[in-house]
Parts: C-alpha cells; structure tokens; sequence
C-alpha cells in the first residue's frame, strides 16, 4: 500500500481565486493511501519545496499528488524534489489544477469540485506507480548542418570551434546562400562579399568541418544522439579532389547560353561553370541538362582542356553514410514567384525586376559590373519606382501570396534608394509602401537618412497597375495620405517580392518529423522561450527557415543554434525517457498491428522458446520495443488487440483508475 | 453540337455584326446556336443587392430554357454573358436568393444552377479546340497585328467568371493566333473603357478609353478586336484612330463565311 503525500497550491491567486484550496487539500484526504495532505501559496518555490521534503520523512511518504500548474510548467521541478527526498522521481503525479480548472472557471464551488475531481485522478494513478529508471543512450559527437548560406555557415563555424566536427550539406555547388548574391548590408552598408567570403574561407580551412557540396539529405533515421543520415551527393562529373578551380573550362565550353541563376537569370554561364570567383569549394560543375557530351557524347572539349584530368563524364550520384549526434536545419529562403502578379507586368517587361535581382545589378561582380543599367536596353534609368509588400501581407489571398509580413523588405529597399540617389543623383526615386517596419538597431535612423539625406520619395500607397507601353512603365497608385491617385512614368520598376521557404524544407521537415507551420516555415519548440530547437529533440533551427529574418538576426540565432548543439554534444549519454512501452510476450500473439503503427520504427519481432504447460516447448513470436527509439507515444497500447502492449508510466490500469476516479 | 444561344438586345440593334458571324461561325466549326425563345433583356448590370431578384429572372428563364433542353447556354456580349453567369453561380451557390426565385417562379421543378455557361469564347477554346478551329481557317489574317481588348466583365470577378487568369487572360491571343494573325500583349487590355460612366461623366470615360487605345498603339497593334458592345462604342466614340471590331467578325474573315463587300 502506498503512503500518499497530497500538496495543493494557491499559485498566488491563480489558482486560490477560484478555487477553494484547503477545501481540496481537506477532501483528498480521505482518498485512498493517503495521509497526508495540505496546501501551501508557492509549491514551486524553494520553501515549498522544502515543505515536501519535510512532508516525505516525517510521513514516510512513497507517493506525491501535487495539485498545481500544466506538468509541462513543472514536473520536471517536482521530480526532482521527490529525488532530493529520496523518492523515485517517477512516484510524482501532478493535478493540473491551473491551466485545466482554475483559469477557465470563474465561479469558487465548480472551480473547487473540478481540483477536487482531478485530484482523486490523481491519487488513483500515484496508487498504481512503480519506480522507473530512465535508459541511457550514447551521443555521437559530430553535428550535420543542412544549409550553406550564412546561418549554416555561423552556425557550423561555432560548433567546430568548441572541437567538434560538423559536416555542412549544401544543395548549390558552392556554400555562401542569398548573402553571396547580395551587394551591400544594411544598416552599415558594409559589402557582403567582404564579411561573408572570410567566412566562407574559414569554413573550408577548419580541419572540423567537412563540406557537402552539390548534395542533399536523402535519408534520416534515428534519434537524438543516434541520427543515422544519408547523403546524396549528386554527380558534378568534376573531382572536387584534383579540380584546382582556374577556369579553363568554363573559358573553353561552347554551351554558353543557359540562364545564369546567381545573377538571377539576367546573364548566362556556359554548361561547367563556377557559381562565382570566390566560391567555395572552388570546383566547377557540369549541368548536365545543357552539356552536349552528357546529352548527345559530342564535344568533350572541357576534358581537353583540363590540365588537372579532373573531369569525369561517367561520375555517378554517391550515397555516404554518417552517424550524427544533432542535426540543424539552415535551409533558408527564396524569392516567391511574381507569375501571380501580373498587374505588376513582371511577365511583360524585363524592366519589372525582383529585389534580388536589383541586388545583382549594382553588384560589381554582376552581369552589368556593378553599373545600374535597365535589362532591356541597357540604359540608365532616370525614375525607379520600388513597390513594397509585393505578395507580403496578402489577407485573404494565399492563393497568390502571403499572409506574413516578409520583414526584410522595408530596410533593403530602404537600401536600394538611398545607394540609387547616392551614386546616381540625377535618378528619381520612389518608395510606395504599406507601412514601413524598421525596428531594428540603426534601422529606423538608416530610413530617416534615406528619406532626408537622400531624397527618396516615400509614399503611403500601393501600385495597382504597371502597364509597359513603349520604353516606359506607367505606374498607376494611389497616394494614401493625399487621397489622390498617381500616374508615374518609370524606367524601373523594382518589385520587394516576399520571401518564402526554400521547397526543400517540406520534404525534410518529414524526414525530420519536425513540425512545420501553414507557411512551410519550422516550428520552434517554444516561440519565446525555445526558440532554436525544433520540438523533436536533436533538432535545432537556424536562420530563415524559422521565419524571415535578416543578416545580425541570423547569425545571432546560427550561434544560439550551435550552443545548443554544443551542450548536446558535450554529453556522454543522454538519459532517455523511462515512459516507453513495453510488450507482455505471454499475451503477445505476434500480429504485428503495434509494428505498423509505431511512427519511430521503434518495434521488432523475435522468434521466443516458451515452456508450455504440458512441459513441451514452442517457438511464438513476439513483439520487442528497443527502449532507445521508443518515444512513448503511446500508438501501440491502443492498437494491440490482446492488450499486452503498456506504457509505462501511463499503464492501461493506471488510464482506467484515473477515468474510475473521475466518474466516481 | 446544338447549343442554346443568348445573343442580347445590342446584338439585334447596334451590334448586328457581333450576333451574325458569331452565328456563322458557329455554323462552320460544328455548332448550332439554337436562340432561345422569347428572351429578354439581361438587365445589362448583374446587381449587388441581395434581396433584389427582378433584374436577374430574364437570366433564370433562359438558363431553365437551355436546362429543359439539356445544352449549354452560350452568349457572346460580355454584359450578357456577365449578368447570366453571375446569376447562374448565385442559383447555384447562394440557397437563400435561389429558394426565393424559384418560389417566384413556381415551375414544377427548382432550378438550381444545373445549365453549363459558356461565352462563345470559352466554346472556342473548349468545345472547339483552338488547334480544329485553325484547321477550318481558308483566309488567315496574316501580318495583321491585333491588339485584344477584354474590358473588365469578361474577366471578373474571376472567382465566379473562371475563364481566364484576369491580370494575364490568354484565350484572345490563342484565337488571333489561331486565324493566322499576330497577338499584341499590351497592359490596359484588361481596364475598364469607362462603361456607363459614359453617360455621366463624359471625359472620365474618353480619359479611360484613350489610355486603352494608346497602349494597344504603342505596344503596336494596328487594330483592336472585343467582345463587347459597350466597349466598342466607347473606343470608337472617344476617337480610337485604329479600327476597333468585333472579334466574331475577324473569325467569319478567317473562316471565309464574311461578304467580300464588307472588307
């Protein structure tokens, strides 16, 4: 019989306005197994933990009902004071009579029935608890990083510097992300290229981190700790070992005319190719779809050429196999599409161009050297209009765009106009906008400078139409503030289109089975408090894939990503969770319905001897749970049709004695 | 293929043209326009008000008419084809205002949006196909550079109109494709002419009208083509100095169903 502890608390007066707590810690009383019971104002604090403590030696208590907050406030706390009194953590049970009673009711007598209710659940299940013991699994000390742009790159760079390795897997040929494609950073107007190639050096010279480049994540299986990953690492028909990046190649190939997509698409580059001169690794790939010896076995000029006999026409995709302890995902953003824009002509006139691509054109290393010059006729334009919120903030269109405000966009066009009038003061400039969001250090002052030091115009209103005719835009908006409509004829238009996951991150995120929200951005486990860690364990965000955000955001976030990993990866073990199911092989007919059910993988069949009643032997099979992948969801319990699969710390009696106590 | 045919009260008096070769055409590509018997006017506008039901039985009658016949109904003006599409779609989705017509209407069976509705486009594209009707073409209109003028009801609202993508509409150019002509995409093909506000504001309506037609001219069109009377009138009236037709004339030209007198 179990020598039941009861402790009921006021959480202030969160819990004793509406109900009544002495009047509950006086029901429990009498409940079964227990003798003793009281309530206190914090239970939490550290003199109401001591209170337990007390309570324990001087009741011989072998269980505790904790009457309080959600189990998910405080468990963990009340285990572990039942620890430091010498109690199995596992004898604790907790009355949610906080989240679950006190906060929705408002009247004292339902509020105090309802504590009263739980609290006899409660002492039921305590009745029915068995010490636990957590299992232990090992840690493998090597963390893959799924993404190469900036956070991808801080995040690995932090981690291999505390010791320990990190393998970056990168979909493009070269590591560097959006930051690679971009000109200047706000708000300090420093050059991308200049604070991110360092970076991306540093990468490749750490003796900790290995570089995946050109390859995706093609299978993870595992857990915390224990992730086992496979690599695909597509064929460049380039070795990255003896390829010494000079470029003959590229200089040699006559398939030039495919679309470039680091300069977004507004030059082109030959069939091999180096993204961009400071690439990392330096090695060129082939696409296949537009190489001539790939497609037809003719030409081959490039493997002429090549001093160092580094290209290989027969180069196949490769799988590699590595164990992982963390994984984080850096997956990053893109550019929404602008198809479903076409009052805006981005379909109709090369002059209607994305940000990004406004990025590449007064980028020196650009198709036009850094010199801002319209794609269609290659002169200077004298009126920009930019349009902000272009497919952000969409209500009620997610259809075409998104519901989400893109958050970049107000500071980098901000940009875009301040570095126009700067360099070009003969050019006119025009901001519309919806509203503009510069929270930010030195971010809304960098706006001010824009509108005052260099004369952007800004107007409150969005453009309804851009209609080309001829070589102008004809820009039709509406200026809010004056209520009035405005005609103006643009040589530019430069569209701030909103920004969204990468497509890779949904087929990862299941792999992953981490969560994902409507936008196909990553869950964090905890908006405020967690923000760096998806909820299933061993998983950690970095960067835009969480949600849109800037370079200094980023990279704060990248090393928060990696102190995780850090503290994760330090340990020897992991404890794992003792509430896992388990299987009585006496009841166990082997149907395999627990196997098919089981999301982790987690169940197994063995081919047991049982000795039978008349002395004979027989070979049955039955189910086995490896304690390691077992997640205790609980799946099983209720598919197996003999009932012999139980949870452990939620048993089938322990569920029913609750539900008996309730309907009581 | 016989299908039922709306052809509106313009088409019998000032767009004369619009309602003969559309019919003629027809005739050429396997269809008969079978008209309904004892239409009425559309009412021209599709109200908004909700408890309003007298300006939209006209559309009701004929959608139960091509109903009891088992066809499609197809019309070729854009208000009409508005005005009875809308209707159609709120028999069809709106319980409450098609409950109350159809206790008006007291027939022995409710009428609850079952007819297909289809502008005579649309009937192109679908029925038709685009690739047969270029098959049946004797005189392509080569080196002519047509300009497609949609104006707003053919398009929107598009949840409800569903024929085309209402910021870049396509099927215009696919047909000025199909009788051997050149499509010229210019951005004002889908604004408003300045519709009945011709009436009231006369300037407002050149204003929206001459912003038309001069974007079709300098994207290089040298002849705009809709399927809209109203349209029509407004262009020509407000001084479009290229020639602005019917788009069922041009197909009857291609087709080789038009006089040569009328060239």
């Amino acid at each position: 019989m179990q020598r039941i502890g009861v402790f009921v608390c006021w959480c202030g007066s969160n819990i004793a306005g509406t109900v009544d707590v002495k009047a509950v810690a006086e029901a429990l009383k009498s409940e079964p197994g227990v003798v003793y019971s009281t309530d206190y104002q914090y239970m939490c604090s550290q003199a109401g933990q001591d209170l337990i403590v007390q309570a324990v030696k001087d009741n011989n208590l072998t269980g505790l009902v904790i009457c309080s907050c959600s189990p998910r406030m405080h468990e963990a706390t009340f285990r572990k004071t039942a620890a430091t009194a010498g109690l199995n953590p596992y004898m604790v049970e907790i009355a949610n009579i906080r989240e679950q009673c006190s906060w929705v009711h408002k009247e004292m007598p339902i509020g105090t029935e309802k504590a009263i209710i739980l609290g006899k659940a409660a002492v039921a299940k305590v009745n029915l608890n068995t010490p636990l013991t957590p299992g232990e699994s090992p840690v493998t000390k090597r963390a893959l990083v799924i993404g190469g742009g900036i956070a991808g790159i801080q995040t690995a760079l932090d981690i291999a510097d505390a010791g320990f390795p990190v393998d970056i897997v990168e979909t493009k040929p070269t590591i560097g992300g959006k930051m690679a494609q971009l000109d200047k950073t706000f708000p300090t107007l420093d050059c991308a290229a200049c604070i991110l190639t360092p970076k991306m050096v540093d990468v490749a010279q750490h003796e900790k981190i290995r570089i995946f480049s050109y390859s995706e994540v093609a299978e993870v299986k595992g857990f915390v700790g224990n992730f086992d990953v496979t690599i695909k690492k597509k064929a460049r028909f380039v070795d990255e070992t003896k390829c010494t990046g000079c470029g003959d190649c590229v200089d040699k190939c006559p398939m030039k005319k495919n679309p470039n997509e680091f300069n977004m698409g507004m030059d082109n580059r030959p069939a091999i190719y180096i993204p961009f001169a400071q690439a990392v690794p330096k090695v060129a790939t082939i696409d296949a779809g537009a190489c001539t010896m790939l497609k037809k076995g003719k030409c081959g000029l490039c493997s002429k050429v090549c001093g160092a006999g580094a290209i290989d026409y027969t180069q196949k995709d490769e799988f590699i196999s590595e164990k992982y302890g963390a994984i984080v995902v850096a997956t990053g953003f893109n550019v929404i599409s602008m198809d479903k824009f076409d009052e805006y002509a981005y379909n109709q006139s090369k002059d209607v161009i994305t940000s990004l691509e406004f990025e590449r054109l007064t980028n020196a290393a650009g198709p036009t050297a850094g010199k801002l010059l319209r794609p269609s006729d290659g002169k200077h334009p004298h009126k920009i209009v930019f349009v902000q919120c272009v497919g952000s903030r969409c209500e009620n269109c997610a259809e075409k765009g998104k519901e989400y405000c893109s958050k970049i966009c107000c500071m980098y066009t901000a940009k875009h106009a301040m570095l126009t009038r700067d360099k070009y003061p003969d050019t006119d400039v025009t901001v519309f906008y919806i509203d503009v969001r510069t929270p930010g250090k030195n971010f809304d002052e960098f706006y001010r400078r824009a509108v005052e030091e260099f004369g952007v115009k800004y107007v409150k209103g969005m453009v309804g139409k851009i209609v080309p005719e001829g070589e102008v835009l004809k820009v039709q908006a509406s200026d809010l503030i004056n209520n009035k409509q405005m005609h103006i004829d643009a040589d530019l238009v430069v569209l701030a289109a909103a920004i969204e996951p990468d497509k890779s991150a949904r087929p990862l995120a299941t792999m992953l089975t981490a969560s994902m929200d409507t936008n196909d951005f990553f869950t964090e486990a905890h908006p405020k408090l967690r923000p760096v860690e998806s909820p299933t364990a061993g998983v950690f965000l970095s960067g835009a894939c969480q949600g849109p955000k800037d370079i200094p955001e980023t990279v704060s976030q990248a090393g928060a990503a990696a102190s995780k990993v850090i503290g994760l990866l330090c340990k020897d073990k992991l404890l794992g969770n003792p509430c896992i199911a388990g299987s009585n092989e006496l009841m166990c007919n082997g149907c395999s319905s627990c196997e098919r059910v089981c999301p982790y993988g987690a169940i197994t069949y063995l081919d047991k001897e049982f000795r039978m009643p008349d002395r004979t032997t027989k070979i049955r099979r039955v189910a086995s749970v490896n304690p390691a992948v077992c997640q205790g969801c609980g799946a099983c319990t209720v598919a197996c049709p003999s009932g012999a699969m139980d949870l452990r710390g939620f048993a089938n009696d322990q569920i029913m004695a609750e539900v008996d106590a309730i309907c009581k | 293929m016989k299908m039922s045919y709306f052809p509106g009260c313009t088409l019998k008096n000032k767009a004369k043209d619009l309602d003969e070769y559309a019919r003629k055409s027809a005739e050429v590509l396997g269809i008969t326009l079978e008209e309904i018997e004892n239409w009425q006017c559309c009412g021209g506008v599709f109200t908004t008000s909700k408890d309003e039901i007298a300006t939209k039985l006209s559309s009701v009658r004929a959608l139960m008419d091509a109903k009891s016949k088992e066809q499609p109904l197809v019309s070729v003006c854009s208000a009409c084809h508005n005005v009875i599409k809308q209707t159609n779609h709120a028999m069809r989705n709106d319980s409450e205002f098609a409950d109350k017509v159809n206790r008006y209407m007291s027939e022995n069976e409710p009428y609850n949006g079952e007819t297909e509705v289809l502008h005579y486009l649309e009937m192109l594209r679908d029925k038709v196909g685009f690739d047969s009707l270029k098959e049946k073409v004797v005189n392509p209109l080569k080196g002519k550079k047509i300009g497609a003028y949609y104006g707003c009801l053919l398009l929107r609202p598009n949840s409800v109109m569903a024929m085309d993508d209402p910021e870049n509409p396509t099927i215009m150019e696919e047909l000025i494709k199909a009788i051997g002509a050149t499509p010229v995409v210019y951005g004002m093909r889908n604004e408003c002419c300045g519709g009945y506000v011709s009436v009231e504001s006369p300037e407002l309506a050149k204003k929206k009208s001459d912003a038309v037609v001069a974007n079709a001219k300098a994207q290089g069109a040298d002849m705009i083509i809709t399927a809209c009377p109203l349209c029509r009138y407004n262009l020509i009236k407000n001084g479009a100095d290229i020639p602005v037709v019917y788009f069922t004339e041009l197909l009857a030209q291609a087709l080789g169903v038009k006089e040569a007198e009328n060239e």
